[in-house]
């Protein structure tokens, strides 16, 4: 019977996102492995200014003289010199589909997206291994000044403001993976809002790793002017290999004075993907950032999506959900880092470990001296639908000032056979039965999302509880 | 052949014989109540109707139109038209009672190509039947529900899901006298000679709504006495100890 099960499991039905092509007619393809050249010959690709080919060595440097981190996952079958570090179907990105090569127009149909876009997106962006090969923003946005580029259009297009900003609230020496990030980055989105601007239609970035053995470096950057709102979106997606794959992307968010950022994340990754993200936001005065991340898929995930709060009034809100099945660790969470008074953060993380995946939650919250009247709160809820999976919570919390009011709540759930069976006496499968069980644990979080991604995201549970039932 | 057996059962839970050698046997459109002390077996035998996976059968059969039910995973007895009233329904927190109700419906009902629209105008008309609010359908299942709320609940999807063989495990405990009206007014409705029940309760009171066909005392997991309305009466009156020879119940 267990075996069974877990013939099943690996067998799990991804079929949707499970297809790639033959990288024969890209236009680009480095030699696999990293090295000074490497990282200056994608710098010269791209033909970049020569402040941004200086910052690649700079963090390449570091990258190589960086230790592996060891208090997460274990990372330790990642092997560098295996890993191509740029890959590009073509070099420049389109704003017209039908100049977009075939076999990756043929990509982003079957994952739906040119629907999505005219459905209900206010611009996609569309990366295809290391470089953005669709890019579009809606004429009206655009008209108001609402700027939705790849990172290297940006750059291109916006050098002062990417100078600006550029590493300014992820430095490269963050981390090994900031610093690799930073040495090889390619693509991401470019996304300035103007003051008082405010975009009520989602922008969609959708991130696609199509070739084995391929790292993906992209590199995001919102900045959100005064007063100005905006919601974000990304979705992550590859098929599987034998091999594994790396993902090592950086966010960078400014929200300024009284302005909104939204960021959303719905990764399914296939679980050869080691996926080690920063994600980091400053918050200035009275601004408001939301991470709401959800992690399914992956053979490692790490990612702690943080908010610097440091003008006062400033808000920082992260919901996040992970699922972690047989062979994979999601070690997520949040960081919430109060340096200016009267800010306040809520973070809510809730993850389901199944077929004997495991789940951490990781998360930090900070207060500096001076930093008065901050409030946070902290709720983490793990479910543990069988016996040999596991949870952990890993929760620091550091306080240098005595009127913060913080407040922390952990559970650990067990599926009960009780709740099984009841549900199966009304005439349910047991696979029905524990997808509602799952569905309604992480409903706090499905209840923030539009309609559209609130249904991908049912499909994407029943498509991750189908056969785990023995 | 009777509609519905039970034969000889023999369960033990984590090693300790609980049902001893159970038998019973209902018509279809019969109404049978089982009484008896508490520890006696009843919510045992509830559970190992409908396949409660924490119960293993030793002995014994259980048959529905002469079909073995013990070979049946639950949802297939619910399929097959069973239902258990829970004497504690369990919390599924996130879970909307509609959309459940809608998919239990579903599975009982896979021929009727009923749309969610549909759905919830019969859910409503069996709401308001129990005279509840239909906000109560946007709940989350069984949580933050008071004590009644769950009877209340249980007896509303019985409506829905329209059983052949209802098991109502102490359906009448904890509800005031309006509500226990109510349900048994809502089981009575059912009464055809489509729909029988087997109604566990500690108190005649309820049996004087339903009057039950069938009175059954369950001793130390075996039925010692069967018989009709007037054996509720007896015990209401003289208590098991008496009667049959047992020790108070503990709790």
């Amino acid at each position: 019977m267990k075996r069974e099960k877990e013939r099943a499991l690996t067998e799990m039905d991804y079929s949707k996102y499970d297809f790639h092509y033959d990288t024969k007619d890209y236009e680009v393809i480095l030699e696999k492995g990293l090295n000074e050249k490497t990282v200056r010959e994608i710098s010269r690709i791209k033909n970049e200014p020569e402040w941004m080919t200086e910052t690649r060595v700079k963090a390449f440097k570091h990258f190589i003289q960086r230790p592996m981190p060891t208090w997460g996952a274990d990372l330790s079958e990642i092997n560098f010199d295996e890993i191509t570090y740029y890959m590009a179907p073509r070099k420049n990105a389109e704003d017209n589909w039908e100049d977009v090569p075939e076999y990756v127009k043929k990509t982003f149909d079957r994952l739906g997206i040119p629907e999505a876009e005219k459905k209900f997106l206010g611009g996609v962006g569309a990366q295809f291994d290391s470089e953005v090969v669709y890019h579009k923003i809606r004429e009206d946005l655009e008209k108001q000044g609402v700027v939705f580029l790849s990172m290297d259009d940006g750059l291109k297009q916006y050098p002062e403001i990417v100078r600006k900003y550029f590493g300014k609230i992820i430095p490269f020496n963050d981390n090994k993976f900031a610093a690799l990030n930073t040495a090889t980055w390619s693509g991401g989105s470019f996304v300035y809002i103007p003051k008082n601007t405010k975009v009520d239609i989602p922008l969609q970035a959708y991130f696609r790793i199509n070739a084995e053995k391929m790292g993906q470096f992209e590199r995001t950057l919102i900045i959100a002017e005064e007063n100005s709102q905006v919601s974000y979106f990304e979705a992550c997606t590859a098929p599987r290999y034998s091999s594994k794959s790396l993902h090592a992307a950086v966010v960078e968010l400014v929200a300024l004075p009284g302005a909104h950022i939204r960021y959303t994340t719905i990764q399914n990754w296939s679980n050869n993907i080691y996926n080690l993200v920063t994600k980091r936001a400053f918050a200035y005065k009275n601004a408001s950032v939301e991470w709401l991340d959800c992690n399914f898929g992956s053979r490692v995930t790490q990612k702690y999506p943080s908010v610097y709060m440091l003008g006062e009034g400033s808000k920082a809100e992260v919901l996040s959900i992970a699922l972690a099945g047989q062979g994979q660790h999601q070690d997520a969470g949040a960081k919430a880092v109060h340096v200016a008074p009267n800010t306040t953060s809520r973070i809510t993380s809730k993850s389901i470990s199944k077929d004997g995946g495991r789940t951490s939650y990781r998360g930090l919250v900070k207060v500096f001296k001076g930093a008065k009247n901050v409030k946070s709160s902290v709720r983490c809820d793990a479910l543990l639908l069988d016996e040999h999976s596991r949870s952990d919570t890993y929760p620091y919390i550091e306080i240098d000032e005595p009127t913060a009011t913080i407040a922390h709540e952990a559970s650990v759930g067990k599926v009960g056979e009780d709740q099984i069976f009841y549900l199966t006496s009304r005439g349910l499968s047991e696979e029905q039965a524990l997808t509602l069980v799952v569905l309604g644990f992480i409903q706090p979080f499905i209840k923030q999302l539009p309609m559209e991604y609130a249904l991908e995201m049912n499909r994407l549970i029943e498509m991750e509880m189908e056969d785990s039932v023995g | 052949m009777d509609y519905f057996e039970v034969r000889d059962l023999h369960v033990a839970i984590e090693g300790k014989e609980i049902l001893r050698g159970a038998s019973l046997s209902v018509k279809q459109g019969e109404v049978h109540a089982i009484m008896g002390p508490n520890g006696s077996g009843k919510s045992t035998l509830a559970f190992v109707m409908l396949g409660h996976p924490k119960y293993a059968v030793t002995k014994g059969e259980v048959l529905l139109r002469g079909k073995n039910v013990l070979e049946m995973k639950p949802e297939e007895r619910a399929k097959a038209g069973m239902f258990l009233s829970f004497q504690y329904p369990f919390e599924i927190s996130g879970l909307k009672f509609s959309k459940f109700l809608f998919e239990a419906y579903k599975a009982r009902f896979p021929q009727e190509k009923t749309n969610v629209i549909q759905f919830q105008k019969l859910l409503n008309e069996k709401i308001s039947q129990l005279q509840m609010n239909e906000e109560f359908a946007k709940r989350e299942l069984n949580v933050g529900f008071s004590g009644g709320e769950k009877k209340r609940s249980e007896i509303l999807q019985m409506l829905v899901l329209k059983p052949e063989l209802a098991i109502l495990d102490e359906t009448d405990s904890g509800l005031d006298i309006d509500s226990l009206k109510l349900v048994s007014s809502a089981v009575n409705h059912m009464r055809s000679p489509n729909f029988s029940a087997i109604v566990i309760t500690h108190y005649n009171r309820i049996l004087k709504h339903l009057q039950p066909d069938i009175v059954h005392v369950m001793v130390d997991g075996r039925i010692v006495e069967s018989g009709s309305r007037e054996l509720a009466e007896k015990i209401e009156e003289k208590g098991y100890a008496k009667l049959y020879n047992v020790a108070e119940a503990k709790s």
